[in-house]
């Protein structure tokens, strides 16, 4: 039995339970999502793995309130929130989640630090609390010197860390990245991933949704999909450099 | 040249690893003599954090070595406060040897062949269910991505070690693929 309303500190950040969507009907009936159980837990990053259309991204969007499920209930923070209102819901997902997407999703008429505290403006922060958050936010992922840029005149890197900046400007209970690395190249996802790193080890609760190993090897659990169900789960220790040794060739 | 894989020489614990460290040696007395910490300097650079896999002696071994076998030779520097050091220098037969060793084109570890018999060979005997096999393959392989991918992640931009740990993580990555192939073919075969 689930306690309706456990206090917000304690208990998983995010709860699934019987998560199911479903789109189209008849013949054109897809099950995107079948009966998914989750929690995740105050500071713990998941990463959600498996190939493209076995629902992870689904999962992510209901887990966000971006969509409704078909069936099932999606908890946040010990409260119910599937079924709320469309205003509700719009409110939650400014205040408590940030969301960081494939393709950035930035203001192109905005320089980085005006889209960094967008969010905080929108939420009813004072300009000046705002800016000063954002100025910090640019900070924290690099990119100070990048605050009066255009998005257009930044790389695709710096674009996804601008992008991770707004997503923090509320201070979201959880933040929700689907394929954050998916438009970069190397260099650039590793600039990504030692942002993502450092927000974990500063306790920052992430779901990341990913179909690449090298993303998900970053978090502390690991969720396998396939056909819109869980199949495996993984945690990972992150071994010993005497293992990275032997990964590399130097033992026999 | 190189012997072939899986033959280990009288050492089991430093078979591979001494082999390609005497080789590596020979080439960086190519251009100059060094002293045996200089060597062990610029090898730990190379490597970073898998440095620690070395054993801190294995150089002076290795240039004992090298030196019974007539690749390098050696001359007495003395120093006024410390007892005396060692300066190695190639020989023509170690220049040789370098050069047969940069033009080798041959690439160790050929895991794919091993595990893909050993998935056979576990069907054909019904003694353990090859799904559970690749499933278990595949944590340890994503364990080590992710030991890999934290050291990728601790290096500064440009760094020399960090371009030996992207080897580490792509290779992990492009295994950890073939598992996902492996996977869908043993359990298809599983549903027939």
């Amino acid at each position: 039995m689930e306690t309706s309303e456990s206090p917000a500190s304690v208990g998983p950040v995010l709860r699934a339970r019987g998560l199911e969507k479903r789109y189209g009907d008849g013949e054109g009936l897809v099950q995107a999502l079948d009966s998914v159980d989750l929690d995740v837990a105050r500071g713990e990053s998941l990463a959600v793995m498996g190939p493209s259309g076995c629902g992870k991204s689904t999962l992510l969007h209901l887990l966000g309130g971006l969509e409704r499920p078909s069936e099932g209930e999606v908890w946040l923070a010990g409260r119910r929130v599937d079924r709320l209102s469309e205003k509700a819901l719009a409110r939650l997902r400014r205040r408590a989640i940030g969301f960081v997407f494939q393709a950035f999703h930035l203001m192109d008429e905005l320089t980085a630090l005006e889209n960094v505290e967008l969010p905080a403006l929108l939420a009813g922060s004072s300009p000046r609390a705002a800016r000063q958050r954002a100025t910090e936010l640019l900070g924290q992922v690099g990119l100070t010197d990048r605050a009066d840029h255009l998005p257009a005149a930044l790389s695709g890197g710096q674009r996804q860390r601008v992008a991770i900046a707004r997503a923090l400007s509320n201070e979201p209970l959880v933040l929700l990245a689907d394929e954050p690395t998916g438009n970069l190249d190397t260099a650039a996802t590793l600039d990504v991933l030692r942002v993502l790193d450092s927000l974990r080890a500063a306790g920052q609760t992430l779901v990341i949704v990913t179909h690449e190993s090298r993303v998900a090897a970053t978090a502390d659990r690991l969720i396998s999909m396939r056909d819109g169900g869980f199949v495996e789960e993984t945690r990972l220790t992150r071994g010993t450099h005497g293992r990275l040794g032997e990964l590399a060739g130097l033992e026999s | 040249m190189p012997e072939p894989v899986g033959v280990s020489v009288k050492e089991p614990t430093s078979g591979y690893q001494l082999r390609v460290v005497q080789e590596v040696l020979l080439a960086l007395l190519a251009t100059q003599a060094s002293h045996g910490y200089q060597l062990r300097a610029r090898l730990q650079l190379a490597l970073g954090p898998l440095a620690e896999a070395l054993n801190a002696g294995q150089v002076y071994v290795t240039l004992n070595r090298l030196e019974k076998a007539g690749l390098v030779s050696s001359q007495r520097v003395g120093q006024t406060d410390r007892p005396d050091r060692k300066v190695y220098e190639l020989t023509a037969s170690g220049r040789e040897r370098v050069m047969e060793w940069l033009d080798d084109t041959s690439w160790p570890k050929p895991a794919p062949a091993e595990f893909h018999l050993k998935l056979v060979a576990a069907a054909a005997a019904g003694l353990a269910d090859p799904v559970r096999l690749v499933d278990a393959q595949r944590h340890a392989l994503l364990d080590g991505l992710a030991a890999a991918q934290r050291a990728a992640l601790a290096e500064p931009d440009g760094s020399i070690a960090g371009l030996l740990l992207e080897g580490v993580v792509l290779r992990l990555q492009a295994d950890l693929r073939w598992l996902e192939a492996c996977a869908e073919y043993w359990t298809s075969t599983k549903e027939r």
